[in-house]
């Protein structure tokens, strides 16, 4: 427990763990890609285009106009998700390739902080992707956009830290069907992407300030729509700061179970 | 006196209670290579996992290179070279990219890196292999891939935790000759084995290991004259037992083991125990040199492990 209390000794090394990582996934990228960009596409116009008729407009915008903000930031979110539950597990148990790794003078902490780095900058790819397309359909406007891949880059090192944390307790891939379905789901449902939370009874809105999702959906419409105001200086703290405790819990957890 | 390399005294592992390495004391000094033999769980695998600063030590001290294990990684492991029980090389990416990226962890700069990938590539014969991925290798090219990666950063200690292991008999005797290489140019080498000709070939000095404990250690021929003479003779025994035959053996000077249907002698005097055999008939035997596997067995015993 002490262990737990000090901070993770974790150095420039860790980028060469987030080179391997880049490096391996560089021989796949092409499909992996196309599987980026596919999913939120489909999203866009299942709901956007296909509600449209129904909704005429939220917030006084189109309805695609208002979910496409949101849309961006979880395919950031199901990005760093994916390679920090899937990717780091098969990286830690079935390849070994943290074993390797923790016999060089790279340590166990700069392993794990460099695999959420990792995670993240595939987060921040997924959404830098999809981006253009939105702003090239007229979805997003806002010269605000340009501090975008900021807001993305630390949904990424958040959305994968969490993952992380769970990849550490994993006892096998099925387990993350748990984390999945009850965390990475709902939040996607109910973080403000597809409705707007201050019309929601308060409980509604009151659970919603505890997902993560939520403040990074509040602040990437803020930067799409170009409605930006001071409060989102509250959304962006509170992201730093579960971003800090989840990826030092993560880190310390992956050690203890790496640690035989 | 020569430089120690590794030192341990007292070293204790246990695995959330369990003790799998009970206080063992050994040195190792530089340019030797000392092997660590034993059965099955004897705790081989932990003792190199504690070396290498895989596992934490539970109790006792260990120096590598004159630094404390449990506090020096980084400046222990930049001069050390690790070849596991299990394989875990990168499976998504090539054999070239394998060692360029293991490089990499060591901040070789990458010219440096492509010029000694190349070299270890033709020192392992896999120059031809270099674009493969690691999943089309057969498991003598992983080992020998897996050799190549550990001596990378040009270490001066290296770790092979059964390095032969499930090898075909070439591809052990070219692993063989490279480990020899290596120690004529002043490596140190620490390696386990189940191999006892691997052990006789290459270890100046070695321990054999049984339950977590040291019983024995020594260069691999004084263990021989220490504990099974200079040679072995393998008697099938009469249906009626080994009493009969003991009584024939009295007067000469030996010891002696019973397994199944064998009856062992260590004798340095094999024709007189020989001559003897006549006496109560022996339906089969062979006489042979004495070996390291004749010591091993006698000290760990025949009962199967784990
Ligand atoms: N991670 C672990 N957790 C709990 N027990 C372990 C762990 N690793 C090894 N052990 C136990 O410790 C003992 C020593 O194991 P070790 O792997 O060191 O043996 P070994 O001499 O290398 O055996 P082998 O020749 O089969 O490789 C065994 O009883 C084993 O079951
Ligand atoms: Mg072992």
């Amino acid at each position: 427990m002490n262990d737990f209390l000090t901070p993770p000794r974790v150095g420039r090394r860790a980028f060469k763990v987030w080179q391997r990582d880049r490096d391996a996934w560089y021989k796949f990228y092409k499909p992996s890609l196309i599987g980026n960009i596919a999913e939120p596409v489909l999203f866009l116009l299942a709901f956007g285009f296909g509600l449209s008729k129904y909704i005429t407009d939220v917030g006084g915008m189109p309805y695609i106009n208002f979910i496409a903000p949101g849309i961006v930031i979880s395919s950031a979110m199901n990005a760093a998700s994916f390679e920090c539950a899937f990717g780091s597990f098969t990286r830690m148990s079935a390849q070994k390739t943290y074993d390797a790794i923790i016999v060089t003078p790279v340590n166990i902490e700069e392993v794990a902080a460099g695999d959420i780095m990792w995670g993240a900058t595939k987060g921040f790819i997924s959404a830098m992707i999809i981006l253009p397309i939105l702003v090239l359909f007229g979805l997003i406007e806002s010269p605000w956009l340009v501090l975008s891949p900021l807001l993305f880059a630390l949904a990424g090192l958040m959305f994968a830290s969490m993952a992380l944390i769970v990849t550490a307790f994993a006892p096998s891939y099925d387990f993350y069907a748990y984390y999945f379905s009850l965390v990475v789901s709902p939040m996607f449902f109910f973080s403000g992407i597809f409705f707007p939370l201050d019309t929601m009874p308060e409980w509604v809105s009151m659970a919603a300030w505890f997902m993560p999702l939520t403040h990074a959906v509040s602040v990437s419409r803020a930067l799409a729509t170009g409605d930006v105001s001071f409060t989102l200086l509250g959304d962006v703290l509170w992201m730093l700061v579960f971003t800090l405790a989840t990826s030092w819990v993560a880190i310390k957890f992956i050690r203890r179970r790496l640690v035989k | 006196m020569p430089e120690v390399i590794i030192e341990a005294s007292a070293l204790h592992k246990e695995y959330s209670g369990f003790p799998a390495v009970k206080g063992i004391d050994f040195a190792v000094a530089k340019g030797e290579c000392f092997g660590f033999l034993g059965p099955n769980g004897a705790g081989k695998t932990t003792t190199m996992n504690m070396v290498q600063g895989y596992s934490p030590i539970t109790s006792g001290t260990l120096t590598v290179f004159g630094m404390d294990r449990r506090k020096d990684h980084r400046n222990i492991n930049a001069r050390l070279g690790v070849v596991p029980q299990e394989n875990n090389l990168d499976p998504d990416i090539t054999v070239l990219e394998n060692l360029l990226i293991y490089a990499r962890y060591f901040d070789i700069p990458k010219s440096v890196a492509r010029e000694r990938a190349a070299s270890l590539l033709d020192f392992m014969s896999l120059t031809d292999k270099k674009d493969e991925r690691i999943p089309k290798l057969s498991g003598g090219m992983k080992r020998r891939l897996m050799v190549a990666r550990a001596l990378i950063n040009e270490p001066e200690l290296i770790i092979l935790d059964e390095p032969t292991t499930g090898l075909d008999p070439q591809a052990r005797h070219m692993i063989w000759q490279r480990l020899g290489e290596l120690k004529s140019s002043g490596r140190t080498l620490v390696l386990t084995t189940h191999y006892m000709e691997e052990a006789e070939h290459l270890c100046d000095r070695l321990v054999i290991m049984d339950g977590g404990k040291i019983l024995t250690e020594g260069t691999p021929r004084k263990l021989i004259k220490k504990y099974v003479k200079g040679s072995v003779v393998e008697l099938a025994m009469p249906e009626s037992g080994p009493a009969r035959v003991l009584e024939c053996l009295k007067g000469i000077e030996f010891e002696h083991e019973v397994s199944g249907s064998v009856l062992y002698i260590y004798t340095e005097d094999a024709a007189t125990a020989l001559d003897k055999a006549a006496c109560f008939a022996a339906s089969g035997f062979r006489h042979r040199q004495a070996t390291l596997e004749d010591v091993f067995l006698k000290l760990t015993g025949r009962e199967l492990r784990e």
